[in-house]
C-alpha cells in the first residue's frame, strides 16, 4: 500500500489505531476458520463512527477493499482477510450506550461482546435472548454479520429477531439509519437485509437491540436413549404435543465421551442424549414437564434426570457447550460442519452419516440443535496419518450435500463466508444468486464491502474445508461455543 | 394526455391484451372494470396467470411494454399507500392458491401468494398448528396480500411479525427472473434474507409468488380478561405492571375512545393449571379496577374500526410509538381530536403499533393526521394514513422515510429499474 495512503489512514486514527507491522498483522490473517490465511495490508482500530467513515472514504476514493472484523470468532472465513485489502476492527467501539427497560431496549457499539449485554441488564431481571456458544468473546456486531444462532433461538429467534435498528456506514462512507427504536418503520426493511449479510453491505457501526424479560422459571430435563433414533422420536412426540420448548439439544455418544472427558458434565452413558429446556410461569413450566417426561418414556428413555439446582443445569449445559473444544480429547484433529435439515429427516440422515463415516474409515460425532434440526456432525481425524486430512474434508462436504438434499441449508448458524461459497450454488440456482447480487450492487456497487464472500466464484487451487481450532480461551474452559 | 398520445396507448393496450389472450387464453384476461380503481387511478386490464411461471412471463411482457403493473391478492387492502402514478394491468394471484406443502412434522408450509390467510389457517389446523398471525379480513386477504402490506395483529407481542414468520419466498420480478431466497427449514443463514425484503415492500420490487413460513402450535386454551380503567393514569399503571411482570401472556391491547374509559385487555394461551396461574397473578397486579373475564370477541377490535366506514367523513390510520408510550399516544390523539371536533376510536398495542379511526370534516382530518404524523415521529414513530375521504386535501400516506431513502431507491433501481411495480404507491416517490 502506498505511503501516503498509509499515513491518511494513520492519521484518521490518531497513530495508535493503525497495525501495519508484519508481526502484528498475523493476528489478523485468518478468523476461527484457520486454515484460510490471507496477510491484511493494515488493521485499522476506529473508535468512532466518525472514523470509520473517514476511513471507508478512503477506501472508497482509492479502490480498496476492507473487512470488518469483531472478535474473529467466525467459523466460515466470514472476517478473512481479502488479498489487497484492509481489515476494519471495531474491537474499540465497544460501549453500551444506552439501556432502555421500559421499552426492552438496548444500544450498543459493534464491539460489544454479546455476553457484556446480558451482564449489563440482568440486575433488572433481562437478558439479551441471542446465545451463540461464544457468547462470551463474540461481538454484537459480528453476530450482526453471521446473524448469529444458538441453542435458544428455538423459542426466542436469532439475531435477526433482536435488532431492531441499525446505524450502518455504507461502502462510499455515507451514514444511514435502518429500522428505530419502534416496530415497522417506514420503508423496505434494509435491518432485516443487513442481518447475516456476512459484512457484504456495509459496517454496521451502532445496533438498537430488543432485550428480553427474564421467566419465571427455567426447567433443564436430561433424557438417556439407546440411539439418536429414540432421541429424535422422542423430539418429534415434544412438537407434536404442541410445545415449544426453550432449547432441545441432541448429542450421540462420541460428543457424550469427549464431553464427558472434557468437562465431568456427569452425563448417563447412550446412545443418545436429549436436553430439553422448558421456561415460563412456574405452573405451566410444571405441567409441560410432567408430558416431556413422559414423551421420553414412552419413547425408550432408560434415564431421566431434570436438573435440581442452577449448579445442576450450568454443569449441564457446560457440557453441551464444550462439545467442540472437547473432541480435542478424542481425536487429533477435527472439523466441525454446520448444517441443517428438516427435523423429520434426522433418522435418515444420521443413518447416512453413518454409512459415509463407515465408508471413509472416520469417526463422526455429533451435535445438534434438535428442535430446528440444525447439525453439527464432528468429523474426526489424524493429520498424521497420510490421506486422513483429504478424506476428512470430502466427508465433511458430502454430509453438507446429504443436508441439501434433505431440503435443507448448508449453513444454519456459521455463515457462508469462504468456506461454503463453492456450496451456495448447489442450494441457489443461478437466477437466485444473481438476484442477491443486484441487491448487494445497491448497497455497494465497487464492490468494496468484504468482496470475496458469500458468493461462489470459480474453484480456486487449495481451497479446501477446515480443521477446526478451539479459540485459546475455549480451551482453557473460559468460553464455549455451538 | 393528448388525443394522439392517448390513441397510441390505446393501440398498445389492444395490442398487447391480444399477446396476453393469445398466452393466458381469453379467459384470464378481461378489461377492468370501475370496481378495480386503484386508489382512484383506473387501470385498463386485469391479468390472473395460473402458476408463477406464467405470472413471471405476464411480468416479463408488460415490464417491455413498459406498462405499469399493480400485483393484487384478495384487494382488502389494495387502497393503502399513495395512489399509483400509472396504472396499466392489474396482476391478479387468485389462482396460484395452492398450499404446497404441510410438513406439519417439521412446522413449516409452502404456500402459493394467491392463497387466503383463512384456507391456509384451516388446513394448518388439522394438525392443530397455525400461523403465528392474525391479520385483517382473513377470509379474504392472501399470503402475498398480508405479506406485501407487513400485516399484523394482536399476537405480535408473543410471536412476532411475519418478517419473523417467513423462512422462504419466490419473487417474479419484472425482467422475467424467478428468484428463491431462504428456504424450508427454520435455521437458515445461506445468502442474503430476501423474504424480509418483500414483507412490507408493498409489492415495488417483485410479485411474491410463494412464501414458506414456521408454524407455532395451535394453543391448547385460551382466556382474555378485560380491565376498565377510569384514567389515563391507571391505564398507564396497568398496562405497565402488566409488562414489567413475569407473566407469559400472548397478547395485550388498549381500546379507547371519544366519551369512554379506555379498556385494556390480555390474552393468555396454555395449560390449565398456566392459565389459573395466570389469572391469580394478573389479579394481584391491579389495584383498583376489576379484572373480568371477557369474550375473544374483543381481539377483533382492530378490524371493527373498519366497521361502517363512512368513506367521505372518515380517516383510518396506523400508527407506531414506542412501547412505554402506548397511554401517552392516546392522550395526544385524543388533545388534537377534540381540537377538532373530531369522532376517534382506536387500538392500540404493548408492541407500539395502534390503529386510528377518526371522524369528522375532511380539512380538520387533515390537520389532526398532519399533527398527529409530527409529533409521533418526533418521538421516532410514525403515522400511516390507510384511508382518506376523497374530500380531504391530500396528504402523503406514509410520511418521513428517513435517511436511508435514497438506498431504499437504489434497491428499486436494481430490481426494478423501470419502475414497472406499484409506481408511486410507496415511501418517498417509490
Amino acid at each position: 500500500m502506498e505511503a501516503r495512503i498509509l499515513d491518511e489512514l494513520r492519521a484518521i486514527v490518531d497513530g495508535r489505531g493503525l497495525i501495519s507491522s508484519p508481526e502484528e498483522l498475523h493476528t489478523y490473517e485468518c478468523d476461527g476458520l484457520t486454515n484460510f490465511r490471507v496477510m491484511p495490508h493494515a488493521v485499522l482500530l476506529p473508535s468512532s463512527t466518525e472514523q470509520v467513515q473517514k476511513i471507508v472514504r478512503v477506501c472508497h476514493r482509492e479502490r480498496i477493499p476492507f473487512v470488518a472484523r469483531g472478535s474473529g470468532t467466525g467459523l466460515s472465513g466470514g472476517a478473512l482477510p481479502v488479498e489487497n485489502g484492509i481489515v476494519i476492527s471495531l474491537a474499540r467501539m465497544n460501549r453500551i450506550l444506552e439501556v432502555d427497560f421500559p421499552n426492552a431496549r438496548a444500544v450498543v457499539e459493534p464491539g460489544v461482546i454479546n455476553l457484556d449485554v446480558t451482564a449489563r441488564i440482568q440486575y433488572n431481571e433481562f437478558f439479551y435472548a441471542p446465545d451463540p456458544s461464544s457468547q462470551s468473546i463474540c461481538s454484537i456486531g459480528g453476530n450482526v454479520a453471521e446473524n448469529s444462532g444458538g441453542a435458544h433461538c428455538l423459542k426466542y429467534g436469532f439475531t435477526t429477531t433482536h435488532v431492531l435498528g441499525l446505524e450502518v456506514v455504507l461502502p462510499d462512507g455515507s451514514l444511514v439509519h435502518f429500522g428505530g427504536k419502534t416496530l415497522d418503520t417506514l420503508g423496505y426493511d434494509l435491518a432485516g437485509v443487513f442481518v447475516g449479510s456476512e459484512g457484504t453491505l456495509g459496517i454496521a457501526t451502532k445496533i438498537i437491540l430488543r432485550i428480553v424479560k427474564r421467566p419465571e422459571c427455567v426447567r433443564t430435563l436430561l433424557a438417556a436413549f439407546p440411539s439418536t433414533n429414540e432421541a429424535g422420536a422422542a423430539v418429534s412426540g415434544i412438537i407434536a404435543a404442541g410445545m415449544l420448548p426453550a432449547a432441545i439439544e441432541m448429542m450421540d455418544n462420541l460428543a457424550i465421551q469427549a464431553a464427558e472427558a472434557a468437562v465431568h458434565a456427569n452425563y448417563p452413558n447412550c446412545g443418545g442424549l436429549l436436553l430439553v429446556e422448558l421456561d415460563g410461569p412456574i405452573a405451566e413450566v410444571e405441567t409441560l414437564m410432567t408430558d416431556v417426561n413422559e414423551i421420553c418414556r414412552s419413547n425408550g428413555a432408560s434415564e431421566i434426570r431434570v436438573a435440581k439446582s442452577d449448579a445442576e443445569r450450568a454443569l449441564v449445559w457446560k457440557g453441551r457447550k464444550a462439545a467442540f473444544a472437547a473432541m480435542g480429547r478424542i481425536s487429533p484433529n477435527y472439523i466441525v460442519q454446520d448444517g441443517v435439515i428438516p427435523r423429520t429427516a434426522l433418522p435418515k440422515v444420521m443413518s447416512e452419516i453413518e454409512r459415509l463415516s463407515q465408508e471413509a474409515g472416520l469417526r463422526v460425532a455429533n451435535v445438534f440443535h434438535a428442535g430446528d434440526g440444525n447439525l453439527h456432525p464432528l468429523v474426526l481425524y489424524d493429520r498424521r496419518v497420510p490421506g486422513q486430512e483429504e478424506a476428512a474434508e470430502i466427508l465433511s462436504s458430502n454430509i453438507l450435500e446429504l443436508c441439501i438434499a434433505a431440503g435443507g441449508s448448508i449453513t444454519g448458524e456459521h455463515g457462508v463466508g469462504e468456506d461454503k461459497k463453492k456450496m451456495m450454488s448447489k442450494m441457489f440456482a443461478e437466477p437466485d444468486l444473481m438476484t442477491m447480487q443486484r441487491v448487494r450492487s445497491a448497497f455497494d456497487p465497487l464492490q468494496l464491502s468484504n468482496p470475496t464472500k458469500i458468493f461462489p466464484t470459480p474453484r480456486l487451487c487449495g481451497e479446501k474445508p477446515g480443521e477446526y481450532t478451539p479459540h485459546p480461551l475455549e480451551s482453557a474452559g473460559l468460553a464455549e461455543r455451538f | 394526455m393528448d388525443a394522439a398520445t392517448q390513441s397510441q396507448s390505446t393501440t398498445l393496450h389492444s395490442s398487447f391484451r391480444y399477446k396476453l389472450i393469445s398466452f393466458l387464453g381469453p379467459d384470464h384476461v378481461h378489461a377492468a372494470a370501475p370496481a378495480d380503481a386503484v386508489a382512484g387511478v383506473q387501470p385498463k386490464m386485469i391479468v390472473a396467470p395460473g402458476n408463477e411461471r406464467e405470472l413471471a412471463e405476464v411480468l416479463r411482457l408488460s415490464n417491455e411494454a413498459g406498462l405499469a403493473v399493480i400485483p393484487r391478492g384478495g384487494a382488502t387492502k389494495l387502497a393503502w399507500g399513495n395512489p399509483p402514478s400509472r396504472a396499466d394491468l392489474i396482476l391478479s394471484t387468485a389462482r396460484l392458491n395452492e398450499i404446497t406443502e404441510h410438513a406439519w412434522a417439521d412446522l413449516t408450509v409452502s404456500v402459493e401468494a394467491g392463497c387466503t390467510v383463512q384456507r391456509m389457517q384451516e388446513t394448518l389446523a388439522q394438525h392443530g398448528q397455525r400461523l403465528a398471525l392474525d391479520p385483517l379480513w382473513p377470509e379474504k386477504a392472501t399470503v402475498g396480500g398480508v405479506l406485501s402490506a407487513n400485516d399484523s395483529g394482536a399476537l405480535r407481542l408473543r410471536f412476532g411479525a411475519l418478517r419473523d414468520l417467513i423462512i422462504g419466498v419466490t419473487l417474479a420480478l419484472p425482467d422475467g427472473t424467478l428468484a428463491s431466497s431462504g428456504g424450508k427449514v427454520v435455521k437458515n443463514v445461506a445468502g442474503y434474507d430476501l423474504p424480509k425484503l418483500a414483507t412490507g415492500a408493498f409489492g415495488t420490487l417483485g410479485i411474491i409468488t410463494r412464501a414458506v413460513f414456521r408454524l407455532h402450535p395451535l394453543p391448547r386454551l385460551t382466556r382474555s380478561f378485560s380491565v376498565a380503567t377510569a384514567t389515563a393514569e391507571e391505564t398507564r399503571r396497568f398496562i405497565h405492571a402488566v409488562q414489567n411482570s413475569k407473566l407469559a401472556h400472548t397478547s395485550l391491547q388498549a381500546r379507547f375512545e371519544s366519551g369512554a374509559a379506555a379498556e385494556v385487555d390480555v390474552l393468555f394461551e396454555g395449560t390449565e393449571a398456566g392459565l389459573r396461574a395466570q389469572e391469580t397473578h394478573l389479579k394481584d397486579l391491579t389495584e383498583t379496577a376489576g379484572v373480568s373475564e371477557a369474550s375473544p370477541e374483543i381481539w377483533n377490535a382492530r378490524q371493527s374500526l373498519w366497521s361502517s366506514l363512512k368513506p367521505e367523513s372518515t380517516a383510518l390510520a396506523k400508527f407506531t410509538v414506542l412501547p412505554a408510550e402506548i397511554e401517552k399516544s392516546m392522550e395526544t390523539i385524543a388533545k388534537s381530536a377534540r381540537a377538532r371536533h373530531l369522532e376517534w376510536k382506536g387500538v392500540a398495542q404493548a408492541t407500539g403499533i395502534g390503529w386510528l379511526r377518526l371522524e369528522g370534516g375532511a380539512k380538520d382530518l387533515r390537520v389532526s393526521l398532519q399533527e398527529l404524523r409530527e409529533q409521533f415521529e418526533r418521538g421516532t414513530g410514525s403515522l400511516l394514513v390507510l384511508h382518506r375521504p376523497a374530500a380531504m386535501p391530500s396528504i402523503d400516506a406514509w410520511g418521513d422515510a428517513g435517511d436511508a431513502l435514497p438506498l431504499m431507491k437504489a434497491v428499486k433501481q436494481q430490481l426494478d429499474p423501470k419502475n414497472t411495480l406499484n409506481p408511486g404507491r410507496f415511501v418517498g416517490g417509490i
